[in-house]
């Protein structure tokens, strides 16, 4: 190494491998790290509080700090950075680790670990977190070398933003954190060129779609988290207008398209609209652009869209024929694939004529609505969704935890525009919600941001509730109480003759302990209640620079609708009730 | 017995590739049923040999999941090319004074080297491919195996073609024509 990367400053110590992780940390251009201290990483934070440029904001527990990161990295597009101790503080990032590596977003966790001459010895603190997070993360390390660090955190970055997003684990034993090493320049933390490579879809595949689509008279685009990954909400948008093609959105897709949109289908699936699983099991061709198509989606998959022939667009070559065979599979970076799409059918002389396959569909939307019965008194949970429609501006963002409330969200929300639905997908992880929403505040700190949670999803994380009042986070939690595990017990009611087992909970009144953590809180209770009571809590929030929670109580017997049996086939869906 | 398929993996020699490598086949369910694993001529680089059992499509997926492991530079299966495939076995038998000759001569039908001898057993080293190597345990089971111990196939494409690192992390196009036949 030449001398000029060399950090020449005899005040201090001699670097070290901590100093090279946070060295790579600036490097990588990180604002902000959740985490929380600990015997294997004291080093690390001994040089982050040395260096003294970088923000950290102490978690109430790392799992909290794993969803932060992944907040902050679903708010932005950038990996989310998250750093815990070895033993309990790196399992405790398990829950964290697998969520992202279901919802393919970008987190890099740092963990330490107990000295490299005790490992394997069942020493004080130590796990194996590489071995445990194997499967859950798209990459880990553990790091032997202090001269290893900086190489291998800027191919943690890259493998966690490159291709399929992921998170990644760098495991750094406490004598190569403590070891000494030499810092390097900002341009020598390169980037590993081979990960670096981004399918662009190949042309025969895409003139073979084309084809498909100018030949089909119902297709339909299922549009996934993919084309928010790549940006590519504008050529979806073009691309549909263009043709015309009716859009469906999955949970993690909300946001590319909007919810309102005249060619919205809104979301298919298992508690998706009627005429989304109406248009995708009639259609004759899909377009599947960044979903992986999962059984949520789906539903029975021997029965899911029996006569469509699937063009499936996914950057992760894995994906494509996994569930279902792809007659045409495209591997491809989504915005490259559909502007190539674009550029194609732009060139048609004729373009398909689908105004009959539209008048069916308008026939779904006027038979299957999305709505619920309004009762006197009684605040229904998709009445405070919708609530937030006009008071939400199109940037703000929306997060929620996992249940009912979720659902209702991902339904009755209209949502507009890109990384402003933020929610655990594939792991549907309880408690998701307060930490997310405060890792995207803290990333976006000019936007609005409203977590919606259950009175179950909001307990298993509400130690955040500290971490957001002292850091001035002003998000607003509206929890929607009905005093029960609200999906579950929709099960129990529908499929286990009512019976109800360990669904029922004792919840604390939220707004109270809200106020013993230093936040806001209020009740809201009747219906005439809930505009009043959301506006005082998005004013408060940003006048006090505090977290406000709603505790709403909401009827428990609602359930949520259009659903399709576990084990069902999409098309046999049970519609909304819209009227007693 | 079902027919085995082998594929041919190239990984970065690292510490815990093969446990990446194992552990990804088992938790998506499929069934590994010999792997061998050894460095190539490039010290970085190692060489698994996997047999596994399913169809084209149980197949493709094993494929692409094991792409997406970092490690992992290139996948191929060999399932339907000419290759070589090698495996090797000890095996311990009961061989009295009486049956030595026996012995000795079945070994020499199967070109197997007789690596121990004394007044009681004998081990004999078999090198082939697996139909071999269950044929010479076949034959040595009546003298009575005292104990055996083989290596997983090792296997090879036959011809100028050969796996070897290249540039790309997705150097193998057939994802893209695999739907066009």
């Amino acid at each position: 190494m030449s001398s000029q990367a060399t950090k020449q400053n005899p005040g201090l110590p001699a670097t070290n491998g901590s100093d090279a992780v946070i060295a790579s940390l600036h490097a990588q251009g990180v604002e902000v790290i959740f985490g929380m201290v600990g015997g294997s990483i004291i080093s690390v934070y001994d040089a982050l509080h040395r260096d003294g440029n970088l923000r950290h904001v102490i978690v109430g527990h790392e799992q909290g700090g794993a969803h932060m990161a992944e907040g902050y990295a679903r708010a932005t597009g950038k990996p989310g950075v998250v750093m815990t101790t070895s033993g309990p503080g790196a399992t405790n990032l398990v829950t964290g680790l697998a969520d992202a590596m279901m919802d393919s977003t970008p987190i890099v966790a740092i963990t330490g670990q107990v000295v490299s001459r005790l490992l394997g010895n069942d020493a004080f603190q130590e796990a194996d977190i590489r071995g445990i997070t194997m499967p859950i993360t798209k990459h880990n390390y553990l790091i032997t070398s202090a001269d290893q660090v900086a190489p291998t955190m800027a191919e943690a970055f890259t493998i966690a933003l490159s291709g399929r997003p992921g998170p990644v684990l760098v495991d750094i034993p406490r004598d190569v954190s403590e070891a000494p090493t030499e810092i390097l320049t900002s341009d020598q933390h390169r980037l590993a060129p081979r990960l670096v490579n981004v399918p662009l879809g190949h042309p025969m595949q895409v003139q073979r779609a084309l084809n498909l689509i100018a030949e089909s008279r119902q297709p339909v685009i299922l549009a996934g988290a993919g084309v928010i990954h790549s940006d590519a909400c504008g050529e979806l948008r073009a691309l549909a207008e263009l043709l015309q093609i009716p859009v469906a959105t999955t949970l993690l897709g909300l946001g590319c398209f909007a919810s309102d949109h005249p060619l919205s289908l809104r979301m298919p699936g298992m508690h998706g609209t009627g005429y989304a699983n109406l248009a995708l099991h009639n259609s004759d061709v899909i377009l599947c652009v960044g979903s992986r198509l999962d059984d949520r989606v789906t539903g029975r998959l021997e029965r899911f869209a029996p006569n469509a022939k699937l063009i499936h667009v996914d950057v992760d070559p894995s994906e494509i024929s996994k569930c279902l065979p792809a007659l045409v599979p495209i591997v491809g970076d989504a915005k490259q694939v559909l502007s190539a799409l674009l550029q194609g059918a732009r060139a048609w002389e004729r373009r398909p004529d689908f105004s009959a396959w539209h008048k069916v569909i308008a026939t779904w939307k006027q038979r299957y609505p999305l709505g619920y019965v309004q009762r006197d008194g009684v605040i229904k949970p998709q009445q405070a969704i919708e609530s937030l429609n006009g008071l939400l501006d199109d940037e703000d963002i929306v997060v929620t935890g996992v249940g009912q409330h979720q659902m209702f969200t991902a339904q009755y929300y209209n949502f507009r525009r890109p990384r402003t639905f933020i929610t655990s997908g594939g792991l549907g992880t309880m408690g998701f919600g307060l930490p997310a929403a405060i890792g995207a505040k803290l990333a976006k700190p000019e936007r609005r941001v409203l977590c919606v949670d259950g009175d179950g999803s909001f307990l298993m994380n509400i130690q955040e509730l500290c971490t957001a009042v002292r850091y001035r986070v002003p998000v607003v939690i509206m929890v929607l109480k009905n005093s029960h595990l609200g999906m579950v017990r929709q099960w129990q009611g529908m499929f286990f003759d009512q019976r109800y087992a360990q669904t029922q909970l004792a919840p604390p009144p939220y707004d109270q302990v809200a106020q013993a953590f230093g936040a806001l809180g209020r009740k809201v209770e009747r219906p005439e209640d809930l505009l009043p009571a959301l506006r005082w809590a998005m004013a408060a929030a940003e006048d006090n620079q505090l977290p406000v929670v709603l505790d709403v109580k909401v009827d428990p017997d609602e359930a949520v609708l259009p659903m399709v049996p576990a084990g069902g086939a999409n098309v046999d869906f049970i519609p909304c009730r819209l009227e007693d | 017995m079902n027919q085995l398929n082998p594929l041919a993996v190239l990984v970065r020699n690292e510490p815990g590739v093969l446990a990446r490598v194992a552990g990804l086949l088992a938790r998506r369910g499929f069934n590994i049923h010999s792997l061998a694993v050894g460095e190539t001529d490039d010290p970085q680089v190692s060489r698994m040999s996997i047999f596994i059992s399913g169809d084209d499509a149980v197949r493709e997926q094993a494929v692409k999941q094991l792409r997406r492991l970092v490690d992992v530079i290139r996948v191929s299966d060999l399932t339907d090319t000419p290759r070589v495939e090698r495996g090797l076995a000890l095996i311990k038998v009961n061989a009295p004074r009486e049956r030595r000759s026996e012995i000795i001569e079945l070994a020499n039908i199967f070109r197997a080297a007789i690596t121990h001898v004394d007044n009681a057993t004998m081990v004999l080293e078999v090198s082939g491919n697996r139909n071999k190597i269950e044929a010479m345990i076949g034959m040595m089971r009546p003298f009575g195996i005292l104990e055996m111990a083989r290596t997983g196939q090792i296997v090879m494409l036959r011809g100028q073609a050969a796996l070897a690192p290249g540039q790309s992390e997705f150097p193998d196009p057939s994802y893209l024509t695999e739907a066009v036949a």
